[in-house]
């Protein structure tokens, strides 16, 4: 199995309490999401629900489509400024990436990328590539992951946002990995080959996907943010997400060969310190992080003063 | 078809690459009589950390020194499956790898991806998706996913995905589902040596504008996407405030 929806992995990582509300960003939905993060009533969609822009091919396989194939693109402002969003839905398919769902991303950067001013904001929550449409959801990846360079090229922040029930996963994590600065949360969950799709390729014994802990020090928030593979370490609050984002967008995006240099050095580097490591466990305790065992429990507010001592600094350098 | 009959086929006039452990990095005379980057993956290799690192460095160290055109000949797996990999974070491997690729085209070292046997899922998106023109040998085997895990996933019998299979192009492992989706630019045919081929397509390259979408419309094998993606580029672009 290479990159589906089941990649998402079934079960949350982290557990909130029964009736946190919409203020959760994990709870909340796409839209919810869009709501409450930009400026109040700013949200203009591109391709609305009334105009019916759905996927052609789930019928072919007996499954419902969904009126905005999982994804709602627009423009919105964000403190003030002027900015393109894109959110996945996590609750449709997965939040995979197919023909109409890709398509209305790659247009979204596309104008970004032509405006070359107005800041980009990927709202991901995603399995990966949606499988019944696998050769259009791939591409459409290959096709964002290049928009996404040529908007940086351009000068524009392109920012991501993960926190939400299916994680970042398969291509998802590659379009993630082309942004210019990522939020995430103790939810959010970033990799290519999801706990499932190791476990079905490689056996338990390689990873068992049903140790929760076990995935969530692998590819989880706090892990990422530790090792510099997110540069933003907030909260489970959809007020957190926007004070970070706020950041974000003020922050250089462009991309030249100096940029790359310098990731290929902070790539380079972490091999070499951890390469050999076993558990994420091993990682924490070489970055100096006095009880490692204790980062899993710890609340956002003790985490991210940690982080910023002890973890790698993942702003720059992408 | 063998690597070594690729290189052949490809570099008559010579070629000076190195191949460890699937991985490939060097540099061929052209037909023009230039010299091209060339590197890739070979044997089926999976793509993890290390693979993808020592590709972008091969990439990065060409990028500002070097002129003429990257060459990335792949025959992959897919990336890596494993735990180490995804602790150390491969995604932000491969994608450095394709960033790499990607800004090499855009600063005038025009990409050519050469598939000649498989690839799949993160490893092509690393690769092959990453270059601006991606050209196919006869034979080559992409598959973003393969039907029994396809089955496995969707829970339908292998018979029934391969008769879904017949009638489109959308879902199906294979080149000419791919190639009908627009992310394969030509085929190569069998009968004129590659270097002749390789030398007419570097006489006739496009710019970096990215075409699959249209590709894939022309083709009927990706019919909706180049017109959403046009609508709501259009919508992003007409509709700015001040």
């Amino acid at each position: 199995m290479h990159v589906s929806r089941a990649e998402s992995g079934g079960d949350p990582v982290g557990s909130r309490p029964a009736g946190a509300g919409p203020r959760s960003w994990y709870e909340a939905s796409a839209r919810q999401r869009l709501d409450l993060l930009l400026d109040p009533g700013s949200f203009a969609e591109f391709l609305a629900p009334p105009d019916r822009v759905v996927s052609p091919h789930l019928a072919l396989f007996d499954l419902p489509h969904q009126f905005d194939d999982g994804i709602a693109v627009g423009r919105g402002r964000l403190g003030g400024r002027d900015v393109l969003v894109a959110a996945q839905e996590g609750r449709f398919m997965g939040g995979a990436f197919g023909e109409v769902h890709g398509a209305k991303l790659t247009g979204l950067v596309k104008a970004a990328r032509d405006l070359a001013s107005t800041p980009v904001l990927i709202l991901f929550d995603t399995g990966g590539v949606r499988l019944q449409e696998a050769n259009a959801g791939e591409l459409a990846i290959a096709e964002i992951m290049r928009a996404v360079i040529e908007a940086r090229a351009a000068g524009v922040p392109v920012v991501g946002l993960i926190g939400g029930r299916a994680g970042c996963y398969g291509g998802g994590g590659l379009i993630a990995a082309c942004c210019s600065a990522l939020v995430i949360s103790e939810q959010g969950r970033i990799a290519v080959s999801g706990p499932e799709v190791i476990e079905t390729n490689r056996g338990v014994e390689e990873f068992d996907s049903r140790d929760r802990a076990l995935v969530w020090r692998t590819m989880g928030g706090k892990h990422r943010r530790l090792i510099g593979a997110a540069g933003t370490f907030v909260d489970d609050a959809v007020a957190a997400f926007r004070a970070a984002a706020i950041e974000c967008i003020g922050e250089n995006g462009a991309i030249d060969a100096a940029v790359l240099a310098a990731e290929q050095e902070r790539l380079d580097t972490r091999v070499q310190r951890f390469g050999t490591m076993e558990d994420g466990l091993d990682i924490w305790a070489a970055l100096g992080i006095p009880d490692p065992k204790s980062v899993p429990g710890m609340p956002a507010e003790t985490f991210i003063p940690l982080a910023d001592q002890f973890g790698v600094n993942g702003h720059d350098a992408r | 078809m063998t690597l070594a009959d690729l290189l052949a086929s490809l570099f008559p006039s010579g070629h000076d690459i190195h191949v460890d452990k699937g991985v490939l990095v060097g540099s061929a005379r052209l037909p023009d009589g230039s010299d091209a980057l060339v590197l890739g993956v070979t044997d089926h290799a999976p793509i993890g950390v290390d693979e993808a690192i020592v590709l972008a460095k091969a990439v990065m160290d060409s990028i500002d020194r070097g002129t003429g055109p990257i060459l990335v000949l792949v025959d992959s797996g897919s990336q890596r499956m494993s735990k180490r990999d995804e602790l150390l974070g491969l995604n932000e491997y491969l994608s450095h790898l394709a960033k790499a690729l990607i800004l090499a085209d855009l600063k005038g070292r025009p990409t050519i991806g050469i598939l000649y046997g498989h690839s799949a899922a993160g490893a092509f998106l690393a690769t092959a998706l990453a270059t601006r023109v991606l050209v196919a040998i006869p034979g080559a085997e992409p598959a973003v996913m393969d039907l029994p895990s396809m089955s496995r996933v969707t829970k339908l019998p292998i018979e029934v995905l391969e008769e879904k299979a017949k009638s489109t192009a959308v879902f199906a492992p294979g080149l000419d589902n791919l190639a009908k989706t627009g992310a394969v630019y030509a085929v190569w045919g069998d009968r004129t040596s590659l270097d002749r081929q390789l030398g007419a397509l570097l006489a006739a390259m496009p710019d970096t504008v990215d075409r699959r979408g249209a590709l894939g419309k022309e083709r009927g094998g990706r019919t909706l996407a180049a017109d959403i993606a046009a609508r709501v580029r259009h919508a992003g672009l007409s509709g700015a405030r001040d």
